[in-house]
């Protein structure tokens, strides 16, 4: 069956799940989706190399990635003439590119200009027109969430997060809980009971519940799970351990998940095929690969994104780091999406071809990129498509 | 937005009536917990009104009985014009002694700085092997230990300074010049950064406090202006100068302007050594203060545009020229009014009042007592009381207050590890933009049940408190007095009804100050 094929089916599944209601309740193969937020603008220039651009060398005589060398297992690894993935990630998304289940949209990002991380951060989660003005109640994945709710039970949400990301503010609450340590529930069901009735039509109620009934559940799941499996989780730690309990409860109970991580902002010493920029990259590169494995099957039923709100400056600075900058690579992995592929609409780089002079331009908008898969992966409406991103049209990258 | 239910019940008038109304259920609790009633006083003052609780509340890290008396002594006005007229009241005797062993980590930078150099130095130079691991762990165990002490510090003074609103500014400016202890050698700095740069400033004139954090080598290493030099620019710290510390970020400055300012701070950095070799025409406009430094060998002289204008000077003196544009900008008066009355008064203040204070702020050239003023008087201000949701830091303060009320703690590292699980570790936002000032940030739902944890620690009572921070042999003890005279003066007589039935079902002291703690009546102010 053709890998674009089965993706598809497992949307339209779900849909008609959703008419006729009660014949596939919570179908176990419904796509799932998992926004990974790098926070602080990630070089998404010493991830995805330019190496064909001499440009590229030119501007960054520090801090370049080398060009690959076919004698190497260690090096960058080319993807095509043009570009070559960095040797951080080689063995771990590297290897998934090779599969086909990762492909990259370099040129990506948004039309906020501001260059500040909060700003954008906040403007892209919110995913409504750069121009209008804010609804900061209303994040792009909330209302994902609100239009799959109205067709298909077992859409559930959820943010492996401490706090809840503005993507996922919305007319209904979304449940939130960091993976980073799970312990044994504090609370037995009768307190748990009384701390929820204390807030009883309160505007904290929902969230109340929510918190406590997740924080049960969740032990519960890892706990039974890792039994199951007959191991703990001693072998995994850091973001591998988190990304591998993510994996486990996307596969059994939650279909949209986000997560971000930090420490992109590589104004100083950034390090260049070893450092602090490729440390950062091969944690997210092993935790990804756990993600997928801990998903099992469901691993082809799943679309994971990778985004971050700027990339950098094309040259290096004067502390052989890099400052804000504009275009950045996203990044579309799954067990069944077309990888092994760059995708979007692109451009030579050089000198001439930069945004102000400065960084990469943005061809593929965020909206329009992700507004194009959901419509895939779910088969939705135009009207639909519309509700979760206001005033831009889908583009279909063929991914899934 | 739902507010709390009030109690329909008919309130107390007095502190006797309101003990006359306690429920047996607690009684048998405090019995439980061996701990002694307080004796209801012979002539108790009338209770407070709920908006003269909520008032004080609002303007102190949380209730204990001494601030209560001194409200009542002096009136909301007194009591405001004795917070907001700059003296400090002294600490306590026995937490000014602690805080006075606690001075090795309020060092000046210069000593710090020189300090960590030459340790650096000598462990690199050490062959590598266990000893040099040793070393280089001792000096790490130095710096987190410089760092808990700076720490223990300013929660000491936000606990027991009779100066409540002064130490709400100190968290309020060290968030809004957030530094993060774990980048470069910050460990070693923000003791020095705190008391030296922030504290003294906290009601003066923000465009002091700007350049007090400006020249603090603490900001200097953490947002890298330290490497910001002509050929070698860094424009870190001057795009967050005017996003976040002054003009916020849709004030209309360019990316243009980002760059212009980033030339203008080229030069300005630290030397914890000896004073560079100058060409003559440039010793003049070296300028030195500590471990501050301008070198002007580093600075670039080129003629800058900073929002539509020649930023006049020359040297450093572009640099204080440059400050003091940025804040008189009608935006940085707007921008920090605004995050002001979001701490203060509301996720949303009405922007009347925003607009009234800024005025306020333009019309004394930046004096941050007047602003404070001008909010905490308003009738904005009475309107938003009881809907304001704690931040972590208001809610483990308040809790520490009003459950151990005059009996001082001694050891401040179960308040860290609170703050930590609640996620508002101080000193801990690794990014510059400091932590939420609002509910939306604060109470999502595994934050909400993760302050119900917390709540169950604090009110548990077994978390070493009054242990001495050196590790020397516990003393335990410190049951939380919850269910204290403070309570029913300024707490039962107002509680939701929900609250109380949540309460009277509690089986244990532990379970009561748990659910106390964790009511929306303890969470809202």
């Amino acid at each position: 069956m053709n890998r674009r094929h089965l993706l598809r089916l497992g949307g339209a599944a779900l849909l008609s799940a959703g008419v006729s209601g009660r014949l596939f309740a919570a179908p176990p193969n419904g796509p799932r989706f998992l926004l990974v937020f790098l926070r602080g603008g990630y070089d998404s220039t010493n991830l995805l190399v330019p190496y064909s651009s001499s440009y590229y060398y030119e501007a960054r005589p520090n801090i370049a990635i080398a060009r690959p060398d076919a004698a190497s297992n260690t090096g960058a690894l080319a993807l095509d003439a043009d570009w070559a993935l960095a040797p951080a990630v080689r063995d771990t998304i590297g290897a998934m590119y090779v599969k086909r289940q990762v492909a990259f949209i370099p040129f990506a990002g948004t039309d906020d200009l501001s260059r500040s991380h909060f700003e954008t951060q906040d403007s892209i989660e919110l995913g409504q027109p750069t121009s209008a003005t804010r609804n900061y109640r209303s994040g792009f994945l909330g209302r994902l969430a609100d239009t799959l709710q109205g067709s298909a039970a077992g859409m559930s949400p959820i943010s492996f997060t401490d706090a809840l990301p503005l993507a996922f503010e919305g007319t209904s609450t979304v449940p939130n809980l960091s993976l980073k340590n799970v312990g044994k529930p504090v609370f037995d069901e009768r307190q748990a009971h009384i701390l929820s009735d204390m807030y009883a039509g309160h505007h904290l109620e929902p969230a109340v519940r929510d918190g406590l009934d997740l924080r049960q559940d969740v032990a519960k799941e890892i706990a039974e799970v890792m039994r199951a499996a007959n191991r703990s989780a001693i072998n995994t730690k850091g973001f591998e351990l988190e990304a591998e309990r993510m994996g486990l409860l996307m596969r059994d109970k939650y279909r949209i998940g986000f997560i971000d991580v930090g420490g992109w902002d590589t104004h100083v010493g950034q390090g260049s095929a070893q450092g602090n920029l490729a440390g950062n990259l091969a944690s997210l590169g092993r935790g990804l690969q756990m993600f997928s494995q801990s998903l099992g099957a469901e691993w082809n039923n799943t679309v994971v994104v990778v985004l971050s709100e700027f990339g950098r400056t094309f040259r290096e600075n004067g502390n052989r780091g890099t400052d804000h900058g504009h275009g950045t690579v996203y990044w579309v992995l799954g067990g069944a999406v077309n990888g092994g592929i760059i995708a979007g609409e692109q451009r030579l780089v050089s000198r001439s071809t930069l945004f102000q002079d400065r960084d990469f331009p943005v061809l593929n908008d965020y909206r329009a990129v992700l507004g194009g898969l959901y419509r895939s992966m779910w088969g939705l409406s135009n009207d639909q498509c519309a509700q979760i991103f206001p005033q831009f049209t889908p583009i279909d990258l063929r991914l899934v | 937005m739902t507010r709390l239910r009030a109690s329909k019940q008919r309130l107390p008038t007095t502190l006797n009536a309101a003990l006359a109304v306690l429920p047996v259920s607690l009684l048998i609790a405090c019995a439980g917990s061996g701990s002694k009633h307080p004796a209801p006083a012979a002539a108790a003052p009338p209770i407070l009104h709920r908006e003269e609780v909520q008032w004080l509340e609002r303007a102190t890290f949380g209730l204990d009985s001494a601030t209560l008396a001194e409200y009542r002594r002096l009136g909301r006005k007194g009591y405001l014009d004795r917070q907001l007229d700059g003296h400090d009241d002294p600490l306590p005797p026995p937490i000014a002694t602690l805080i006075g062993g606690l001075g090795a980590s309020r060092a000046d930078p210069m000593r710090m700085l020189a300090d960590v150099n030459a340790q650096n130095k000598s462990i690199n130079a050490m062959p590598n092997g266990p000893d040099k691991e040793q070393a280089r762990k001792a000096f790490n165990d130095g710096g987190n230990k410089l760092a808990n002490e700076a720490i223990r510090r300013e929660l000491l003074h936000a606990l027991y300074s009779p100066s409540q609103l002064k130490e709400q500014m100190v968290w309020f400016w060290l968030n809004h010049f957030s530094v993060y202890q774990n980048k470069a050698n910050l460990r070693w700095l923000i003791g020095d950064y705190a008391e030296r740069a922030i504290r003294p400033h906290a009601f003066g004139h923000f465009r002091d406090l700007v350049l007090a954090t400006l020249e603090h080598p603490a900001m200097l290493q953490y947002l890298d202006n330290a490497q910001n030099a002509v050929g070698y620019v860094n424009e870190n710290y001057a795009r967050e100068l005017m996003e976040l510390h002054t003009l916020g970020v849709n004030a209309g400055y360019t990316q243009q302007d980002v760059q212009q300012l980033a030339l203008v701070l080229t030069g300005v950095g630290i030397n914890a050594g000896n004073p560079p070799r100058l060409k003559p025409e440039w010793q003049k406009l070296y300028r030195r203060d500590g471990a501050f430094e301008f070198n002007p060998a580093r600075h670039d002289f080129g003629e800058k545009t900073l929002l539509g204008r020649t930023v006049g000077g020359r040297g450093y003196a572009e640099v204080e020229n440059a400050v003091a544009l940025i804040v008189r900008q009608p935006a940085c008066a707007r921008f920090i009014s605004g995050q002001l009355a979001n701490y203060f008064v509301a996720d949303n203040p009405p922007p009347q009042l925003v607009a009234r204070m800024a005025q306020m702020f333009q019309r004394t050239d930046g004096d941050i007592a007047a602003v404070m003023r001008t909010m905490l008087l308003a009738p904005e201000f009475d309107a938003s009381l009881g809907g304001k949701f704690k931040d972590p830091m208001r809610f483990v303060m308040s809790a520490v207050r009003f459950a151990y009320d005059g009996r001082f703690i001694t050891n401040t590292r179960p308040l860290v590890n609170w703050l930590n699980g609640l996620g508002e570790a101080p000193f801990g936002h690794p990014t510059p933009d400091g932590y939420p000032l609002t509910e939306l940030a604060w109470a999502s739902s595994g934050q909400m049940s993760r302050r119900f944890e917390i709540a169950r620690l604090i009110g548990s009572g077994n978390a070493g408190l009054f242990d001495p921070e050196d590790g020397a042999a516990a003393v335990g003890g410190g049951f939380p007095q919850l269910s204290n005279r403070l309570y029913f003066e300024t707490v039962e007589p107002y509680l939701a009804v929900a609250t109380r039935e949540a309460l009277d079902r509690a089986t244990s002291p532990q379970e009561w100050n748990t659910f106390l703690l964790s009511s929306p009546d303890f969470n809202f102010e």
